[in-house]
């Protein structure tokens, strides 16, 4: 199941949208999530969910496997979709079961919700396969950067992005050390009641927490000898390439808003 | 040529200034570095190799004694021009992996320094091509290997153009290959661009390819001189805690053997190189 799982994973690929600046990309993110609540009946509606997947046919991410990818968050989908149907009431009723009375207003609203769910779960999830976490790193870096006027540390926080994305496999690696070298001195890890499993993990985190701490401070000395004093007077490697089709797009979007501003009710 | 690059004089110092009876960690130490040597710092665990190093880059300041690099006392205020001037490499491949992926890293010296873009690309090139670890740009720590990690270790601290370089127990944590690599790697850079490069470290082997050897034991220098000096002393090493190399362990074996071995062999091919011709030389 984690394999499949694909939050937050990032697959490289040569499309369009891969190609798009990073800070474009997630310009076009927070202002999509902003105007899928400009939809209100059903021609909008339908005009959101046709964006959606003109997106997804750019970035050349096979529907399928996003689809796939997003499982778990169908359930949660058709979960609110019940929701909606069987507890909004107005309209018409179109039927009724025993005590459950399903109302037009009802399934109208679960169908919109679920739309607007779907999209803002399709479009979020494009932008994190499409774009390595370094890159997102960088645009929220750059993106951020006029509230270092109010003396939010923008590079810190960067940096500790980074720095905690570069660890994640690291950490995996000796995480799956420890289990075993716990394993190997004949711990359970695994099975029995869920107190007894949640019991066997704190022999696995404590050496985990151990090794990390000293894993920072290994990391702070070497970076310090690197001559590394915060963020003032720093250049950057990483430079960003804002481009014609990064402008276009986000054109294409306030285009697209008008569009559906017009059509609303 | 023969400027001093580092230079420690009557370097004390102690990890508790209050408690007198703890033994400092290094006690009075002076020896001098000229540009362009190869120097190996070799001692046992707790001979104080590792706070020499800190004090070298500025990590510590000592309690009494100066240490100066690069014709600069090592003081707050000359510290962040001193350590631009050199690179360290660390033990551990992995926790001095700064940068998300390959050139990220190399570049990360260059970036606090201030280095304008351009000259970051060039820079970063050029010293993954010293390290011969051009093609792997894009990887990510975890798909390299020990030794390919600190080869890139190697490489950050490069880019700087540093005039002295200092290997930490660099090789320590490294299976043998990747101790062959990263040695090689100084080998050639050494060749190439007659870096002054310091190594601290406990394997001999590693200390024989230097052209001086400073033996630390409890804090103090025990011994300085060519390693074949060093190395003579034999059994001193030993006590020390000191393994010394596989052809010298060997030559005085055959001796104590009755085999009359010449000379002291640093390397295996040289002990091989005698013992080929033995009998033809008789």
């Amino acid at each position: 199941m984690m394999e499949k799982m694909i939050f937050g994973r990032f697959i490289p690929g040569d499309s369009f949208v891969h190609r798009m600046d990073p800070r474009a990309k997630i310009l076009f993110v927070f202002l999509f999530i902003a105007i899928v609540f400009v939809a209100n009946n059903t021609l909008t509606y339908l005009l959101l969910l046709a964006f959606t997947f003109f997106v997804v046919f750019l970035s050349k991410i096979r529907l399928y496997f996003l689809v796939n990818g997003l499982k778990p968050v169908f359930i949660l989908l058709i979960f609110t979709f019940m929701l909606h149907i069987f507890f909004t009431k107005g309209g018409d009723l179109l039927f009724s079961f025993g005590f459950v009375e399903v109302y037009e207003e009802g399934l109208r609203q679960g169908i919109f919700i679920s739309i607007r769910f779907l999209v803002l779960v399709f479009i979020t999830s494009i932008l994190t396969l499409t774009t390595s976490p370094i890159s997102i790193t960088d645009g929220i870096e750059v993106l951020l950067g006029p509230f270092k006027r109010i003396k939010l540390p923008v590079h810190e926080l960067a940096l500790m992005m980074s720095i905690s994305l570069r660890f994640i496999p690291t950490l995996m690696d000796e995480t799956g050390k420890i289990l075993k070298a716990q394993m190997a001195r004949g711990s359970d890890i695994g099975s029995g009641p869920l107190k007894k499993r949640i019991k066997a993990v704190v022999p696995l985190l404590i050496p985990l927490f151990v090794s990390a701490f000293k894993r920072a401070e290994d990391l702070a000395t070497a970076m310090e000898v690197r001559g590394y004093r915060g963020g003032e007077g720093r250049t950057r490697y990483r430079q960003l390439d804002w481009r014609m089709r990064d402008t276009l797009s986000l054109l294409m979007l306030v285009g697209f808003t008008a569009v559906l501003w017009y059509f609303r009710t | 040529m023969n400027s001093i690059i580092m230079s420690f004089k009557d370097v004390t110092f102690t990890y508790t200034p209050d408690d007198q009876s703890v033994r400092p960690a290094v006690a009075d130490l002076s020896f001098s570095i000229e540009e362009g040597e190869w120097i190996a710092l070799v001692g046992h665990n707790g001979s104080g190799k590792s706070t020499i190093a800190k004090l070298m880059n500025g990590l510590l300041f000592p309690q009494a004694g100066e240490v100066a690099a690069m014709n600069l006392t090592m003081s707050e205020e000359s510290l962040w021009d001193i350590r631009s001037q050199m690179g360290m490499v660390f033990q551990n491949p992995d926790n001095q992996f700064v940068g998300a992926t390959v050139q990220d890293d190399v570049a990360f010296a260059l970036e606090n320094n201030g280095v304008p873009h351009e000259e970051m690309v060039v820079r970063v090139k050029e010293s993954l091509r010293q390290v011969k670890m051009e093609e792997f740009l894009d990887h990510e720590p975890h798909h390299l290997s020990g030794g390919q990690k600190q080869r890139v270790a190697i490489a950050g601290a490069l880019a700087l153009r540093p005039r002295l370089l200092i290997l930490d127990e660099a090789t320590s944590m490294l299976d043998p290959q990747g101790r062959m690599e990263v040695i090689e790697t100084i080998r050639e850079l050494r060749e190439e661009t007659g870096l002054t490069v310091i190594s601290i470290t406990h394997d001999l082997e590693e200390a024989a390819l230097a052209d001086r050897i400073i033996v630390m034991n409890a804090g103090r220098k025990h011994k300085e001189g060519t390693p074949e000096e060093v190395f003579l002393t034999g059994n001193e090493l030993t006590t020390l805690g000191l393994d010394l190399p596989f052809a010298m362990r060997m030559t005085h074996l055959l001796r104590e053997a009755g085999v009359q071995v010449l000379g002291e062999h640093m390397t295996e091919d040289e002990l091989v190189e005698e013992l080929w011709t033995f009998y033809s030389k008789k």
